[in-house]
């Protein structure tokens, strides 16, 4: 529940566009939140930890000097709270027009002969099993009302089963696979769907990465990446763009030569 | 009763310059009304009732939350047409009201510039017509009504029963308690017909002028105001002036009351489908055009003439050209109504038509009536004139446009002017609090309080005026 004010109202000549962010807290997701507020949105920003999350929403209510964006404490994990929370956004809002679902946790094995379930069930309860349990009731209410845009946060991780982190390889796969589906569903129904694939960006997660981090972005470079292509109502995006190349030679490099690589 | 994603519906208002998504619900019985507040006090959401969606700002809108779609409940209870009194659910629409009573020999009383409107929607906003100045608003030919209050409560209304919610209810935006009958009087007539005198208004005084002078010799009056054309002759348009066909003056007053007689013609020039028309008005609809089609109709004003039309053809110009809002493009339009005390209107007006034509922002329809005050508690009345102005919304224009309206806002509230919650989209609770005053919003809260203690019944428009 959050303890914010009510924001400001939209009129036909101030219309406010009213958005959900989950994993609002830091990396993409905050920097998001604060390139939507910028842009006039209105925010729900949803995280686990309440402090940072409040830092996020007082810098963008001060920095736009308007009621633009409000914290709500959610664990994803917890998906039985999803349809409450949920409701009840929206009426604080005032509407829905976009949610977006960065949510994501990387805990690598450490080494590539170890395994760990415990690591590779919780990657995929949040990057997964939180997805769906938040975008199955968003889809819903957005292909009842005709309209709305939903953005998923994927991975090129998520191209190609490789050596270093399969449970995180496995959550963001299923997560672009899902967001397709979605865009299947809803296209027809008005619905935009997008898929972001983020190579590495400076975040809290990166630090999981082993290894070099080429073509290292800021969590600001993509979510001006994202943006643009929320505009544009594209339906999968790479940022940097580069990555876009990369996957697909990845993608098609045969598997005999892929079991041979060690990254 | 529960409360299902597939009732989540994106709802526009008349102007499609606005959209909502909320949960709704289109109840048949008083009984779903009621389970309505339930469902919507255990899911922490408020309600707004809806009629035909016709306002032009967010009256009928409650993003994220409950919406009562009222417009099934629309059976005509009784109807004596000796007395001529009516008695409605809150669903019917004036067009059935008035198809209802017109072949009897009478007409509603105070009717809207159309004809869908439902008369749970027209109590709410307690709505005025071109008879302002005569017979005041809908709601003084109330006799009575049944509301259900959010606490589930029914209560019978009349200006002697209950006379402080009667008052209240009525103009009160659904925010106290949704009708769910209405009693009313209708207005006996010897003719389905008008004698409609036009004649033309040179500049700004002599249109008001006009308004004031001829207002007490007819029975309704309205203005045309040439709302793109500035300078010595701005405000120039043209009068329309009606008085009811009285028995002698009509030959065959059985005739002209048939309802074939009162239907609007689906044809321009017998051939032209008026359905189709609003594709072809939109190219109209920029500044250039919309100066062309107002000098062009200021022309063919200028002739002074005297005819007979309709009822329903001299009351619903807004229904001529079915979907006309759609012309208006993507972003839709909104209207700005204000109401001024006939001694500062013209200098206001004139200030507001000519900012808005220096700014480039001109409105494309102009439309004046005269008003007198009257007891409701969020009343717009005053004892003068209103001025209807149709913008256009654009995303170019929005920041330019608001700008304009708070300056407006000043100006009319500087000039004891009043709004009207069914037209205005931008009217913040700053304003509301100075055209109402504090005594009157602190009046309607504790009503408010009584009648609705948990604020279940709250729309866009609450929250924005009140907020």
């Amino acid at each position: 529940m959050s303890n914010y004010p009510k924001p400001v109202t939209a009129t036909p000549l101030n219309p406010r566009r009213r958005g959900i962010i989950i994993g609002a807290s830091d990396g993409i997701g905050a920097a998001l939140a604060r390139r939507l507020a910028r842009e006039g949105y209105i925010l729900a920003l949803l995280a686990r930890r309440p402090d940072k999350l409040d830092l996020v929403c007082d810098e963008i209510n001060r920095t736009t000097a308007e009621q633009r964006a409000s914290a709500y404490v959610h664990d994803v994990i917890e998906v039985e709270k999803v349809p409450e929370l949920l409701r009840r956004i929206v009426a604080d809002l005032g509407g829905l027009d976009l949610v977006v679902f960065v949510a994501g946790v990387n805990y690598p094995p450490g080494g590539l002969e170890k395994y760990n379930f415990g690591n590779d069930r919780a990657m995929i309860e949040v990057n997964l099993i939180g997805a769906l349990a938040w975008l199955n009731p968003v889809a819903e209410m957005f292909q009842s009302a005709q309209a709305g845009q939903i953005v998923g946060i994927g991975s090129v991780a998520g191209d190609r089963g490789r050596v270093g982190n399969p449970g995180y390889n496995t959550s963001k796969a299923g997560l672009a696979t899902y967001l397709e589906a979605l865009r299947n569903r809803l296209t027809r129904r008005g619905v935009h769907v997008l898929t972001v694939k983020p190579g590495f960006v400076q975040t809290e997660m990166v630090k999981a990465a082993q290894g070099p981090t080429p073509f290292l972005i800021t969590p600001e470079k993509a979510a001006d990446d994202i943006w643009k292509a929320i505009q544009k109502r594209k339906q999968t995006i790479y940022t940097p763009s580069i990555w876009r190349w990369i996957m697909l030679a990845i993608q098609h490099t045969p598997s005999f030569i892929f079991r041979k690589l060690s990254f | 009763m529960s409360l299902s994603l597939k009732n989540f519906v994106q709802l526009e208002n008349f102007g499609h310059s606005l959209r909502a998504p909320s949960y709704c619900f289109r109840p048949t019985r008083a009984e779903e009304i009621f389970d309505t507040f339930c469902l919507a006090e255990k899911m922490g959401l408020t309600v707004t009732a809806r009629g035909a969606g016709k306002s032009y700002n967010d009256a009928a809108l409650n993003g994220g939350g409950i919406v009562l779609d009222l417009s099934a409940m629309n059976q005509i209870l009784a109807w004596d047409s000796a007395s001529g009194v009516v008695r409605c659910e809150p669903g019917v629409t004036l067009e059935q009201l008035w198809q209802c009573v017109e072949p009897d020999g009478w007409w509603p009383p105070v009717v809207s510039g159309t004809m869908k409107t439902t008369l749970g929607g027209c109590l709410g906003a307690n709505i005025h017509g071109k008879n302002n100045f005569k017979r005041g608003t809908i709601g003084e030919h109330v006799l009575e009504f049944a509301a259900m209050l959010p606490t589930g409560k029914t209560v019978t209304c009349s200006p002697e029963e209950n006379a402080d919610l009667f008052y209240a209810l009525i103009g009160g935006l659904g925010m106290l308690g949704i009708f769910l009958s209405i009693t009313m009087q209708m207005k006996r007539v010897e003719s389905g017909l008008l004698e409609v005198h036009a004649w033309p208004a040179h500049d700004l005084h002599e249109h008001l002028s006009l308004l004031l002078e001829n207002a007490p010799s007819y029975d309704y009056i309205v203005g045309w105001l040439d709302s793109t054309h500035g300078g010595r002759s701005l405000g120039r348009g043209q009068i329309h002036a009606a008085n009811y066909v009285h028995g002698g003056e009509d030959p065959n007053p059985q005739q002209t009351m048939r309802l074939d007689n009162q239907v609007l013609p689906p044809r321009i020039f017998g051939v032209f489908p008026k359905s189709i028309l609003h594709y072809f008005m939109g190219p109209f609809m920029i500044n250039l055009g919309a100066w062309g089609v107002n000098t062009a109709k200021y022309v063919a004003s200028l002739r002074r003439h005297t005819f007979r039309q309709s009822h329903a053809a001299f009351h619903f110009l807004l229904d001529y050209v079915p979907n006309w809002e759609l012309s208006y493009g993507r972003s839709g339009l909104i209207q700005y109504q204000s109401f001024l005390p006939k001694e500062t209107a013209q200098e206001t007006w004139r200030a507001m038509l000519s900012m808005s034509i220096k700014r480039g922002l001109p409105s494309y329809l102009g439309v004046t009536k005269r008003h007198r005050p009257d007891k409701f508690l969020l009343s717009h009345a005053v004892d003068g004139f209103s001025l209807a102005l149709d913008f256009k919304v654009t995303d170019g224009r929005r920041a330019k446009l608001s700008q304009m309206l708070q300056e407006f806002d000043r100006l009319v509230l500087q000039a004891g002017g009043r709004f009207y919650f069914a037209k205005n989209s931008e009217t913040t609770a700053e304003t509301t609090r100075a055209f109402l005053g504090e005594e009157t919003i602190s009046k309607f809260k504790e009503l408010k309080k009584r009648c609705d203690p948990d604020h279940l019944l709250e729309s866009d428009l609450f929250r924005r005026v009140f907020g």
